[in-house]
Order: C-alpha cells, then sequence, then structure tokens
C-alpha cells in the first residue's frame, strides 16, 4: 500500500466508485450511465423512457426518478471523494424541483461533495436536461461515510 | 348519489375505479409496482420488494432513490385522492385510465425532503401520507414510510407541491 503513489490511489477509488455503480440494480434497470467521475464529482446520465412517466397528460418523467438520478450521483461522489470512504448510505436528502424535464430528453446529474468528515459527507447535486441554463432540480444531501 | 341508501357495491366500485384510474394511468407507478389499500378514504401504499429496488447489494438494502420514490408517489396519490374525493362522492367526476382528459390533474412537485432513518431491507415496504395543509395553490404532506413494524419507520419525508388550477 505505502508503494502506492497518489495517481494509483486516485485510479483505485475511481474503479471502485465505478464498481460501485454498476453493481447497483436499481442503477442498472433505470438506465443510468456513469458519465464523468473524478475527485470532484460524478455526472450520471438517464435517458427518457415512457415507461418512467409520472404525469401521463405531458409526458414528464416522474420526480421520483429524478430523485434516484441525484441520490445515486450524490452517493458515488461520495465514494470518489479523495479521503475514501469504504461504503456510503443516504442520511438526508432535500431536492427542489425548478421546472418539468422536457419528455423525451436525456437527464444529466452532476454531484459534488462539498465537505467531508470523518463520518459524514455533504454534497450538492444538480440535474439538466438539453438546456443546461435552466437546471430542472437541485439537490443537497448528507450521507454517512463508512471507513 | 351518495345518499344514506346508495347501495354499497355502487359506493365500492366508484371508489375503487377512481383509484384504480388514478394509479394505472402513471407509468412509473406501475413501473415501480407500487400499489395502493384502501379502508374508506385512508390509503396504505404498497411496495412489494423486488431485486431491480435494490441500492446496495451487499447488505442487501432497498435504494436510497426508491424510497424517496415510493414516498413522493404516495404524497401525490393522497393529496389528488383528497382534493377530488368530494366530485367523485357527487359523481362530478369518473376517471377512467383509458381516457386521458377524464383524468384528474396531478400536483406538482415543489420540494421534497427524505429523512432515511434506517437502511430499507429487501422486503415489502408500506407508507401512509398525511395532508398537513392543502390551501388553494400549495400543499404540504408528510409521508411516512415502513416495513416489519409499524412504529419502526424506515423513511419519513415532507414534501410541497403546487395544486392543479382549473382551466
Amino acid at each position: 500500500m505505502s508503494e502506492a503513489s497518489p495517481e494509483d490511489e486516485l485510479e483505485q477509488r475511481r474503479r471502485i466508485a465505478r464498481q460501485f455503480i454498476e453493481v447497483i440494480p436499481h442503477a442498472r434497470a433505470l438506465g443510468m450511465h456513469l458519465d464523468q467521475l473524478t475527485g470532484e464529482g460524478a455526472e450520471i446520465s438517464l435517458p427518457w423512457r415512457e415507461d418512467l412517466v409520472g404525469d401521463p397528460r405531458s409526458g414528464v418523467i416522474h420526480g421520483g426518478v429524478i430523485s434516484a438520478l441525484m441520490d445515486t450521483c450524490s452517493g458515488a461522489a461520495v465514494m470518489a471523494h479523495p479521503t475514501g470512504a469504504r461504503s456510503t448510505a443516504t442520511i438526508d436528502l432535500r431536492i427542489d424541483y425548478m421546472r418539468a424535464a422536457t419528455p423525451g430528453q436525456t437527464i444529466r446529474a452532476k454531484a459534488s461533495c462539498y465537505h467531508i468528515t470523518r463520518s459524514v459527507a455533504f454534497v450538492r447535486a444538480w440535474a439538466m436536461d438539453d438546456d443546461e441554463a435552466r437546471p430542472v432540480a437541485s439537490a443537497t444531501g448528507a450521507f454517512t461515510v463508512e471507513r | 348519489m351518495a345518499g344514506r341508501n346508495e347501495s354499497l357495491d355502487a359506493i365500492k366500485t366508484r371508489r375503487n375505479n377512481t383509484l384504480n384510474a388514478l394509479v394505472s394511468s402513471v407509468p412509473y407507478i406501475r413501473w415501480l409496482g407500487i400499489t395502493f389499500d384502501r379502508r374508506g378514504d385512508e390509503l396504505t401504499a404498497v411496495l412489494p420488494f423486488d431485486q431491480k429496488l435494490i441500492g446496495n447489494p451487499m447488505l442487501p438494502a432497498i435504494h436510497g432513490g426508491v424510497t424517496a420514490a415510493f414516498l413522493e408517489v404516495t404524497a401525490i396519490v393522497e393529496l389528488t385522492w383528497t382534493a377530488i374525493w368530494e366530485d367523485m362522492e357527487q359523481g362530478r367526476i369518473a376517471p377512467d385510465a383509458a381516457v386521458p382528459e377524464s383524468l384528474p390533474r396531478l400536483p406538482k412537485t415543489i420540494d421534497f425532503t427524505v429523512d432515511y432513518l434506517r437502511s430499507g431491507l429487501p422486503r415489502d415496504a408500506y407508507a401512509r401520507a398525511r395532508v398537513v395543509r392543502s390551501g388553494r395553490r400549495y400543499a404540504s404532506v408528510h409521508v411516512e414510510a415502513w416495513q416489519d413494524q409499524r412504529q419502526k419507520l424506515f423513511a419519513q419525508a415532507t414534501g410541497h407541491f403546487l395544486m392543479p388550477q382549473d382551466g
């Protein structure tokens, strides 16, 4: 362990975080795709699908799908943080829904862990559709840090 | 309508049909597999366990996003059910999942805060929502979810909603 360079450790962290996403059955079932993962944060996308619609009149995706995406993306950001968590779980998550996501468009979430202590990680996340200037939703959460 | 002497069958059929139309018309509720038990006007949401709901395969535990979605679905259905109850009882509306225009407009979530109290076990989950305050434009709803024991909640949530405006 002591011979590992910081680069190797960072790469290992990313691998753990990537696996963390890929083995989550619910993330796979929703069709999430991990686009980016660095010590700075995570980006995950989720294509629109008819069976995820929450309002049959408009075709807008359900808020619960956005919650699952933000929660997963936030968890990935915690796992990828350089201080190294072995595992994490959500303590609390607040989502603000600013506007309806445009039907048919992929939703992309970005999360970053802006503060971490020995046992708690504080995370902020955003969700966007094709119009990146106007976020669909924002989230703020607290997560456990299992060392 | 809804008179004291209305047949029990007619009353139950009307309420069950309305609830079924409301729930079955939303694709995501069907995808998650959520159903609703009704006792009079009291609703209990049921989320039968399924492998695709797993968020941590090592424990295993239900995904935090599934828990949030389950609570949000419960809140929206309860809020809509409460809002349309009187019109339903008076026979002014008869929602039918096959006729989109007949379905009630749904409230829009403004914000939703979930409190994760213990990890969701790989078994069925239940939830009930309480409309704390419902005004003409805004509503505040509290939801509780449990699994084996009603008193041991695994999550609770509070959400604010924008009510659908007529016309």
